[in-house]
């Protein structure tokens, strides 16, 4: 598997705290990466590094590299609205805005200049189309995106992401606050997904990782211990850290 | 964590299961030898009566796995560890049922005299009932090597077997009056043999619950 994303010697301080140490990893090209570990292990911190959410968090300092399909990211003339429209990403919370639903799959392509309004209702077609959405909204996209079930909202998210057909798709504990079906929606939808997008995940759900994910990286205290393949990592995990908390014996 | 506590105390339930359902086992193997040797239809019926508790803790060791599969979702070692149970105690049971086979030879022999006194065949059995207490033990201790030292022991079984079947074949040529009994004592033979391949799987299932991968231990 050809890598997008190369990680390299990575450390990240928040103010004294040294929140990643010596991070080195390689990202496969359309999989789905899922990284676990308990809280405070600096997983989130990762997934945010990837497209720059760390920059607003004053007092953050970094050193390393985090190349994107061989482009430093961190390098002086990289505009982070052009970064951010390559990596998307998706919250725990649904956070649509209070818009219709057009409006919200429409923003992102509107933002980088489309104005073309056929063009326009082709991606928002095509997004919700891809999110899995687009049967259950398509009689009324004007209706406002607030009206639709947490889980429709999470989807509304998703198609929004991937309306400015980004490389790569963040998704930080993007189902934890999400029923059971609707879980499994999202589930299936990045299923899908990741035959056009790599997707790397952050999730506290052992079992989701261990059901959809291609590659697992087991972070502990702000290192990372193993990364494998999926079925290696559950099955036959290297290092005992990672035995013992798939297993449940702590975190 | 407490959650993780209760499973660990039935992940060791699951073992003592086990560990009951071999001790079972290796009594009702050596007393079907015994048996066998001195024509004890009475001690052969107890035996196949008491099969039944072996079947029971079989159905135990799965109502417990499976209960434990769909509430802890083990993974890795946990998983082994279940997968490994329910192997180990159906390799168990069927030990089990070979020593009852045993002792129906005995009860079919009822009335009869031995053709000759048993001398390989409690050979045998005694190789095999040390190999049956080392698969157990590998398993209990985690023990890889002794699970590949007991698998070796098995190499000296199917010789005692051949030659058990060399002798009772010549047996019969000579003394064809003799056939019916002599035919049942190769099955006999032939039991014991198949119980130490059970031990031999029990050997891999410890190494596969240890490492992960599955070796072949019945070359």
């Amino acid at each position: 598997m050809t890598s997008i994303i190369h990680i390299e010697k990575l450390n990240l301080y928040y103010d004294q705290f040294h929140a990643l140490k010596e991070v080195s990893l390689d990202i496969p090209e359309k999989a789905i990466t899922a990284f676990i570990g308990p809280s405070g292990c600096g997983k989130s911190t990762l997934l945010r590094t990837l497209n720059r959410m760390n920059d607003m968090i004053p007092a953050t300092r970094i050193e390393g590299s985090v190349k994107i399909a061989g482009t430093e990211i961190y390098g002086e003339d990289v505009q982070v609205e052009t970064l951010r429209k390559q990596v998307g990403m998706v919250f725990q919370q649904p956070n649509p805005f209070p818009k219709s639903i057009y409006d919200n799959v429409a923003y992102g392509p509107r933002l980088h200049g489309m104005k073309n309004k056929a063009q326009l209702d082709e991606i928002v077609e095509q997004s919700l189309r891809q999110a899995v959405l687009w049967d259950e909204v398509k009689d009324f996209l004007k209706r406002s995106a607030l009206s639709l079930s947490g889980g429709q909202q999470q989807r509304l998210c998703i198609a929004r992401a991937i309306a400015v057909q980004p490389q790569i798709l963040l998704m930080d504990e993007a189902t934890s606050a999400l029923d059971p079906i609707s879980t499994l929606k999202i589930e299936e939808l990045v299923q899908e997904l990741k035959s056009r997008y790599t997707i790397v995940m952050v999730t506290h759900n052992m079992h989701q990782a261990a059901r959809i994910s291609d590659r697992t990286v087991f972070f502990l205290n702000g290192e990372i211990v193993e990364a494998d393949d999926t079925r290696t990592l559950f099955s036959t995990p290297r290092d005992s850290r990672t035995e013992d908390y798939i297993s449940g014996r702590f975190g | 964590m407490i959650q993780r506590k209760e499973f660990d105390q039935n992940l060791e339930d699951l073992r003592q299961l086990l560990r009951k359902m071999g001790e079972h086992v290796e009594h009702a193997l050596s007393e079907a030898i015994s048996a066998l040797k001195a024509l004890d239809t009475d001690l052969s019926k107890k035996i196949v009566e008491r099969d039944v508790i072996l079947n029971e803790m079989e159905e135990q060791v799965m109502d417990l796995g499976s209960r434990l599969i769909v509430t802890q979702q083990p993974v890795a070692k946990d998983l082994r560890r279940i997968i490994v149970a329910f192997k180990i105690s159906s390799d168990l049971e069927r030990m089990g049922d070979l020593a009852i086979d045993i002792a129906k030879v005995t009860i079919r022999l009822e009335g009869q005299t031995l053709i000759k006194p048993l001398v390989d065949i409690p050979k045998m059995a005694e190789l095999v009932i040390a190999m049956v207490r080392e698969s157990l033990q590998s398993y209990l201790d985690e023990n890889t090597d002794l699970a590949y030292k007991m698998a070796k022991d098995d190499d000296e079984v199917d010789h005692l077997y051949s030659q058990i079947i060399r002798d009772l074949y010549s047996h019969m040529t000579e003394h064809p009056d003799t056939l019916q009994q002599a035919m049942l004592l190769t099955l006999v033979g032939r039991y014991i043999e198949r119980i130490a391949d059970h031990a031999t799987n029990i050997g891999e299932s410890t190494v596969y619950l240890v490492t992960g991968h599955r070796p072949d231990l019945n070359q």
